[in-house]
């Protein structure tokens, strides 16, 4: 488990749901919530009050599970895609794309996911907007189970969770201008043209487009970063409460993404966003993220916040991806490949440990069993969100040597 | 805000706002300037038009009664005094039966295109949409009706409904309708994968919103395509499937038919007898023409 809480998310969800029952019992829970998590962004007291109170300290009126609740909990989602092939289209084998992964992401945080193509990260991002059905796993957007009869629907979580795609270009309509791409959501949700085109004429303008300019253009009218902002636009003109960046500005070129950045950075604070940051880019996630997920292969091989993750990485493939970072430091140049090869094959992902292929300490454990994401080994208990890693090995986790970091 | 943000906006914006603002067409009308700077489509589009309109107004361009001939006046040759085409081999006036003619032929080309675009048009986003098993079922149900060559198939069924123009254009739709599906799926399988369709289903819109504003505007541009470039096959069958019998009966004009009739008299009047063959392969030609340049300036990309 990874989302650094020691109740699991289904006691939460029932503790939440009894507590809906009887007004005296969520406050019982609540501030038993708020007192085992110390770190917590706001004061404890305020999740204790109640709801109306909550709103004359401003808190979002959506905000149904209070600041201790995580914005969205997963847990154990799985996909694996059938390999057809042979007579009959019979499935002859399956890849593992996302396996097993479990995580939280706390409300006004940005969570990166960092990880090789190809380890599932788009996958996972793809499985919470539910544009692929997962085969199995939860997901709870602040205490709702998502899909379940008790909970919200698939379609009531959308409009709380947006998603901006890698390629600004094909995320949108062709055959639509900037302000009917940005509209249509809320005018399919009922709000009328005129209203809806205003709206997204304004958002326009938040995302640093004229629209006196912009607005009536069409997708090819524009050039890659100012696609990629009105994309960030029509994603926010549904209000959503968590944004999912799928490799949002790994296509802009470096002044670009770095002006997108900022932006996002604003937005965030303005409409109060929850973020999935999900790159390749390992610099860039240093700089947006508060919590990294490393994944491999379909896996969370390694969660924590991003200063400890980055300065004391314990997951040998962590370690390994972090070396293999360019830098511009001479007395700090690579030297030596930290990691060669593909990955492996995720149609027959190695047994056990999936990194143990690769690992320069992998022993017999390493293919016998699973490793479960845990506290690392000899880490000093800590106040803040968990850092835990999937490794048997302590010497692996403490190993020096390979790379810089 | 970091400071540097609000700066670098606040200058964006302001560069912006010293530019004109160009109003930026919508996209039909593009498609229609686009369409006005092509000369060639514009002149095919004026001979359909023309086609068309003396077709329909045969009564106001010509005085002969299309089924009344004159033994004394059979195959006259071309330039003859009243009869400026000649005349056929029972003495009616080809001008008139041209014009007649046409709009049978124009019926038979266009309508069974119509009636296929609808059903295969519909079956065809259906199954690219819904894919799986719905797009299986559908699309393997049309891979039957494909195992035949389509004139034989069109002749097969004409066969079995017995001859009559409605049957010919009943057939003929269902020829069309396996081409039609099959193109429908292919574009709307691709259309379906683009992240501006995901984009649209993640934004918690219903399926019929995300096909109708997302899927169909982008799918309906080949689909119109392909089924005006249809409409020349059809014309083509439809005069075959006459000129076998098995469409329009005599004494009615229609162009296969005519071509029939008169084939008889190709040693006595060879010029006569091809003016059907002639408008048929003109007025084919000009949809074929058409549909290209529709698709040209349907592509946003193509021209900027």
């Amino acid at each position: 488990m990874s989302y650094g809480q020691n109740t699991s998310p289904a006691s939460r969800e029932r503790s939440r749901r009894e507590s809906d029952e009887g007004e005296g019992d969520r406050v019982g829970t609540q501030h038993k919530n708020a007192t085992e998590r110390p770190d917590h962004p706001h004061p404890p007291l305020r999740g204790d009050l109640s709801r109306a109170a909550g709103e004359v300290y401003g808190r979002d009126p959506r905000d149904r599970g209070g600041p201790a609740q995580p914005l969205l909990l997963v847990e154990n989602l799985r996909k694996h895609f059938p390999v057809r092939g042979g007579l009959l289209n019979r499935k002859v084998a399956t890849v593992q794309a996302v396996d097993d992964v479990s995580f939280a992401i706390r409300k006004g945080e940005t969570l990166g996911i960092v990880g090789e193509s190809g380890c599932g990260k788009s996958t996972t991002a793809r499985l919470l907007m539910r544009l692929i059905e997962p085969d199995a796993g939860a997901t709870v957007f602040d205490g709702d189970m998502v899909g379940s009869r008790s909970g919200i629907s698939v379609n009531a979580m959308r409009r709380q969770m947006q998603m901006v795609f890698q390629d600004s270009y094909s995320s949108l309509n062709p055959r639509m201008t900037m302000v009917d791409s940005i509209s249509y959501a809320p005018r399919m949700h009922g709000i009328p043209r005129n209203q809806a085109s205003e709206r997204a004429e304004h958002l326009l303008e938040q995302v640093g487009l004229n629209p006196r300019t912009y607005a009536r253009r069409y997708p090819h009218e524009l050039s890659g970063g100012q696609r990629q902002r009105a994309n960030i636009a029509r994603a926010l003109a549904l209000e959503p409460r968590l944004v999912i960046l799928d490799e949002a500005v790994s296509a802009l070129d470096k002044s670009v993404e770095a002006q997108v950045l900022n932006l996002l950075a604003d937005l965030k604070q303005q409409f109060n966003l929850t973020y999935l940051f999900i790159s390749h880019d390992l610099n860039v996630v240093e700089y947006v993220a508060d919590r990294v997920l490393v994944m491999y292969l379909g896996r969370v091989v390694e969660t924590g916040p991003v200063e400890q993750i980055y300065r004391s990485p314990r997951h040998p493939y962590t370690r390994a991806l972090f070396a293999s970072k360019p830098t511009l430091d001479p007395d700090r140049r690579t030297t030596e490949m930290p990691l060669t090869g593909d990955p492996p094959n995720p149609i027959n992902p190695p047994s056990g440990c999936r990194f143990r292929t690769r690992c320069a300490f992998a022993q017999a454990v390493c293919a016998d069993a699973t490793p479960d994401l845990s506290a690392p080994f000899g880490a000093p208990p800590t106040d803040g969100p968990a850092h835990l890693v999937a490794c048997h090995l302590p010497e692996a986790q403490v190993a020096a040597g390979i790379g810089h970091a | 805000m970091s400071d540097a943000t609000i700066d670098f906006v606040r200058r964006e914006l302001l560069a912006q706002a010293d530019a004109p603002a160009a109003p930026t067409p919508g996209y039909w009308q593009s498609v229609r300037q686009r369409l006005a700077r092509d000369p060639v489509t514009i002149a095919v589009s004026l001979v359909l038009l023309a086609i068309v309109v003396i077709s329909l107004g045969a009564p106001l361009v010509t005085h002969y009664d299309p089924y009344a001939g004159s033994v004394l006046a059979r195959l006259k040759p071309i330039g003859t005094p009243g009869h400026w085409l000649g005349t056929d081999e029972t003495g009616r006036d080809l001008w008139t039966r041209l014009c007649y003619g046409g709009r049978l032929s124009l019926l038979a080309g266009i309508l069974p295109v119509t009636i296929s675009l609808l059903i295969g048009g519909f079956l065809g986003i259906l199954a690219g949409y819904a894919g799986g098993l719905v797009g299986t079922l559908i699309m393997r149900t049309m891979d039957v009706f494909y195992a035949f060559p389509s004139i034989l198939l069109a002749i097969a069924i004409c066969g079995l409904l017995g001859n009559g123009l409605s049957n010919s254009i009943l057939a003929l739709a269902v020829v069309f309708i396996p081409p039609m599906v099959r193109i429908s799926e292919t574009v709307t399988t691709q259309a379906r994968q683009l992240d501006f369709v995901e984009a649209a289903r993640a934004s918690g819109t219903t399926t019929l919103q995300v096909i109708r504003y997302h899927v169909l505007a982008n799918v309906l541009g080949p689909i119109l395509v392909y089924a005006t470039s249809l409409i020349s096959v059809s014309i083509i069958l439809s005069a075959g499937l006459s000129f076998l019998g098995l469409g329009v009966t005599p004494p009615r004009a229609e162009w296969g038919l005519m071509l029939n009739s008169l084939r008889q008299a190709i040693y006595v009047q060879p010029y006569v007898a091809a003016l059907p063959g002639l408008m048929i392969f003109m007025t084919s030609m000009c949809f074929n023409l058409m549909s290209d340049g529709v698709r040209s300036a349907m592509d946003v990309k193509l021209n900027k």
